[in-house]
């Protein structure tokens, strides 16, 4: 058994699926009866989503421009 | 005779590089913003000066734009220690106890809220979240980056750093709780924390 401490340490972890097996399952274990961890769990995930759906940076077009231009200019090596 | 063909083949390597360097040139700026900031532009063109010089070493094609992102990471790397900067190392204590689950449950920023997790979030736009990131030291900020925006898996990561997997979780986990802190010390010092700070 792993306390709510233990549980929380590795929640991102185990959400990324870098845990070994016996921590995954000793994590799920605690998960099946401690909801204050299993908000714990749905507020990681919220967050993931959250950093996952920070827009991109769009490429300006002059930018694009001068990067194209380096590609032109690349010579076959020698 | 042979030298034409060898020409020729020189040429087609390059045309090839060339296409999938454009294929991929919005996504390496845009990753080069969030690592280099205002040198991403520099940083790209860096990228792709070196990536040409490899391309040899690239054997599957479908395999280039990991490679190309393999490039941009460390070259955003060499510019960072080019400059002297060393990375800003934080002690697991000071940020590991943390869980910003808990201080908003605690503090309750917005009492008639339903979604009350889901409300604070939401109070951030665009600009603050990337405010927040770059606050953090970029030892923590580049896997965090790679890994929860850019979608690659904490393997690549490692690789693409060069750094045992071990120390890429460790500092994922540094970055996780050091953006959790600092998301609400922002809306702490931002007044984000008000009942209807944000439409």
């Amino acid at each position: 058994m792993i306390t709510c401490a233990e549980a929380v340490r590795q929640l991102w972890a185990y959400l990324d699926g870098v845990v070994d097996e016996p921590s995954r399952e000793a994590i799920e274990e605690h998960l099946s009866f401690c909801r204050r961890c299993c908000g714990e769990v749905e507020f990681a995930e919220e967050l993931r989503s959250f950093l996952a759906a920070q827009a991109a940076e769009e490429l300006p077009d002059d930018v694009r421009a001068r990067l194209t231009a380096t590609l032109e200019k690349l010579e076959p090596p020698t | 005779m042979t030298r034409d063909v060898s020409t020729s083949d020189a040429d087609v390597r390059a045309d090839s590089f060339r296409q999938l360097a454009e294929s991929q040139l919005s996504r390496l700026y845009a990753l080069a913003r969030r690592l280099a900031g205002d040198e991403a532009e520099d940083a790209v063109q860096d990228c792709l000066l070196k990536a040409y010089r490899g391309f040899d070493r690239l054997e599957h094609l479908a395999a280039g734009p990991a490679w190309l992102t393999s490039i941009l990471v460390n070259t955003c790397h060499d510019r960072r220690r080019a400059r002297s900067r060393r990375p800003e190392e934080v002690g697991v204590d000071d940020v590991d106890d943390f869980s910003l689950f808990r201080r908003i449950a605690d503090e309750d920023p917005f009492p008639y809220s339903d979604s009350l997790h889901l409300d604070f979030l939401h109070q951030f736009g665009r600009e603050d979240v990337r405010a927040v990131l770059a606050s953090i030291p970029e030892l923590y900020r580049v896997p965090m980056l790679l890994t929860y925006v850019e979608g690659y898996h904490a393997k690549e990561v490692a690789r693409f750093l060069d750094a045992p997997l071990g120390t890429i979780l460790a500092r994922l986990h540094r970055g996780r709780k050091l953006f959790e802190r600092r998301l609400w010390e922002y809306a702490e010092e931002h007044g984000l924390l008000k009942e209807g700070a944000r439409p």
